[in-house]
């Protein structure tokens, strides 16, 4: 039976384990930065050397990790764009936004072991040369904030942060930073802006590629919360074990966040790969199969903005086989592996790992008026097709909401989310139409049932929509069946 | 003028200004300890903060405008956040909302946030609060309410009637 595995989660729900820096330290806490910078510089079988810095750098390129925030970037390679001859500062930023829908896994560490990010990131900063560090948070994790700072005052009372760090003449300052409330400021350049405190408003790509151009147009790295987690446990482990976990090119754990339909939602750290869609929603260790007497009737398989799968698809993934080459096996919905490579060859992604089950009791129109209405309150306005169509494409689901629809709207759907995606500054635009492409081409016949249900009613009773019924907000808008 | 921030205030704000080399990247932290000292965003508010930082008003009055959490009048007592997004509206808080307003004689059917009469209350519909493995979840004021059923609806309000 597939299990849990726990490697970021291993303490933060054990029976006495608080956020405080004694606690952290008694379960090992702080044991990987020593270690790490008591390192010699490492010797190259070539007779060159590296300094120990270098060597994390290179370490973590090793490891395979690749970023838990949302596009799946290996974190090595990131690490080694960063200018560093500019001669200017480096920052590091952890991105703690956590705000795409369906998400909540930063949320478990920043409540509950609020060191382990914080000592994944005095490595990361070290690794990169960075002397000043900000943690970005959602400004609607006002509890969080405040255990972070005292989190870093234990931290700096202990000699792992501040002046002079553990004696090695290294200096660090990390400072929390509270977003207020816009979803946008998850975008990293968005969240740049923001940090620099302005509206935010993302930043074109190029040439503002944050590891050249970042915060005051200094080199800067954004990663997740989690994913500096895991910089820690490759410290630890050393790249080659590290990378054992998990499933080659997708190492390492990963903490999904499942919701919805299930009998038991929650997050369960897997390692990457080894764990099926269908595992993660039936299996008695994860969320315990759908509530009595349902069936199940899609997945939301990386957050709102993954493009929905439908029960029964099955897919072509590459697979390599015993002789080396790689063929095409089908491979059906719920046997695919929760992992990067094998999501994006379903058409979709993982995101930010968060599940969204969805059973037959569900109204497939109602679910995307409810995801696109946040689309359309969420975009920050920059530009054109992203305001206009994020608006009409949520104006438009919702009069299939309330009775209002037509046939053609499918098509009209389909037809806006075109012209929004590629045609953005960021991609946001990309998450706001993927959703609706994809529910619209998997559940088409709902969409025009509803919209041709629509036409006949008011055919026969011209005029009569009720005000009511045109707010999105009423209980009638409502994705509860019963 | 009325106007004034408490020295405790100030200086825990000057302090702030440390930890950015840029001033300006102060700003919404600024904002949101004045906020939670004031309750809102006045006009004077955002004088001060622009003079504070050295920047236009205009610089500062731009992020109370953008960012939801800021707001421009005085909100209830108890602020009702309920989660709006997909997997809390799965577990029905559409229909906890409407409780919430029923209960508090606000409109149920209308979109914006509403604040009681006598300023006990406000009720508002927000986005993904990250908890979705909770829902519906409700945040009042800074503590998060998870699998928020009628009985911790009506004991929120009965809470919030003493506040
Ligand atoms: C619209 C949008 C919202 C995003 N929201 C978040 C977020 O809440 N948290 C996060 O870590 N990354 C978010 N990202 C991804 C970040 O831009 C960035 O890729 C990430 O923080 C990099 O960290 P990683 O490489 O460690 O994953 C978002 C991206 C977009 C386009
Ligand atoms: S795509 Fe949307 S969210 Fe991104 S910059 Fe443009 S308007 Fe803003
Ligand atoms: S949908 Fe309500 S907390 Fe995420």
């Amino acid at each position: 039976m597939p299990e849990p595995f726990k490697l970021i989660l291993k303490n933060l729900d054990e029976p006495g384990f608080t956020p405080d820096i004694g606690c952290y330290q008694r379960h090992g806490g702080y044991e990987a930065l020593k270690r790490a910078l008591a390192m010699p510089a490492r010797d190259l079988p070539d007779g060159k050397k590296l300094s120990p810095q270098e060597a994390l750098r290179e370490d973590v390129k090793a490891s395979g990790l690749r970023g838990r925030g949302g596009a799946g970037f290996s974190a090595g390679l990131k690490w080694s764009f960063v200018d560093r001859r500019s001669g200017k500062p480096i920052y590091l930023i952890c991105n703690a936004d956590e705000s795409e829908p369906g998400t909540f896994k930063d949320r478990q560490i920043l409540h509950k072991d609020p060191h382990q990010l914080i000592e994944g990131m005095i490595l990361s900063c070290w690794a990169n040369d960075v002397k000043l560090a900000y943690i970005y948070i959602r400004g609607e994790m006002p509890v969080a904030a405040k255990l972070l700072n005292q989190a870093l005052k234990e931290a700096r009372a202990a000699g792992f942060l501040g002046k002079n760090i553990l004696g090695t003449g290294y200096d660090l300052e990390i400072h929390v930073h509270r977003g207020a409330g816009a979803y946008i400021c998850g975008e990293e350049t968005g969240l740049i802006e923001s940090l620099e405190g302005k509206r935010a408003y993302p930043r074109i790509k190029p040439p503002y590629f944050p590891a050249v151009l970042g915060l005051y147009m200094c080199p800067t790295i954004v990663n997740n919360v989690e994913t500096l987690c895991h910089v820690k446990h490759i410290v630890l482990m050393g790249p080659t074990e590290y990378a054992k976990l998990g499933t080659p090119n997708n190492t390492g754990t990963r903490i999904v966040s499942l919701s919805g339909d299930v009998q038991k939602p929650g997050y369960y750290e897997i390692q990457v790969g080894r764990v099926t869609l269908g595992e993660l929603i039936f299996d008695p260790n994860f969320g315990g199969g759908l509530k009595p007497g349902r069936t199940l009737k899609a997945i939301i398989p990386g957050g709102s903005s993954s493009k929905v799968l439908k029960a029964g698809e099955v897919f072509k993934l590459n697979r390599k086989g015993a002789d080396g080459q790689m063929t095409k096996v089908d491979v059906s919905l719920l046997d695919l592996p929760y992992d990067f490579d094998s999501l994006q060859q379903a058409g979709t992604m993982s995101g930010s790992s968060a599940v969204i089950v969805l059973d037959d009791s569900r109204s497939m129109v109602q679910t995307l008026g409810n995801l696109s209405e946040f689309y359309a309150h969420e975009s920050c306005g920059q530009c054109t097709p992203c305001r206009e169509g994020a608006l009409w494409l949520s104006k438009a689901t919702h009069r299939l909401c309330n009775g209002e629809g037509r046939k053609a709207d499918a098509d009209y759907l389909t037809h806006i989310a075109q012209n929004i995606q590629g045609r953005t500054i960021c991609a946001f635009g990309e998450a706001a139409a993927w959703p609706v492409l994809s529910f619209v081409k998997k559940f088409r016949d709902e969409f025009e049932a509803q919209g041709a249900a629509d036409e006949a009613a008011q055919a026969k009773s011209p005029g009569t929509s009720s005000p009511k019924s045109s707010d999105p907000h009423s209980a009638a808008g409502s994705l509860q069946t019963h | 003028m009325s106007f004034s921030v408490p020295a405790s205030l100030e200086a825990e704000l000057d302090e702030l200004t440390t930890h950015y080399p840029v001033q300006r990247s102060a700003s919404l932290m600024f904002l949101h300890a004045l906020q939670e000292h004031f309750g809102y965003i006045s006009k004077d508010a955002v004088e001060w903060t622009a003079r504070k930082l050295g920047l236009q008003p205009i610089n500062v009055y731009e992020l109370v405008t953008f960012y939801p959490m800021f707001r421009q009048e005085p909100l209830g007592k108890t602020h009702i956040k309920v989660c709006r997004t997909l997997s809390c509206s799965l577990a029905g808080s559409a229909e906890l909302r409407e409780r919430f307003c029923t209960r508090l004689g606000l409109d149920p059917h209308a979109h914006a946030s509403q604040t009681t009469p006598d300023g006990q209350f406000t009720v508002e519909f927000v986005e993904c609060l990250a908890s979705c493995g909770t829902a519906p979840v409700v945040l009042v004021n800074e503590d998060l309410h998870h699998k928020v059923g009628t009985a911790e609806a009506d004991a929120i309000l009965k809470q919030g009637q003493k506040a």
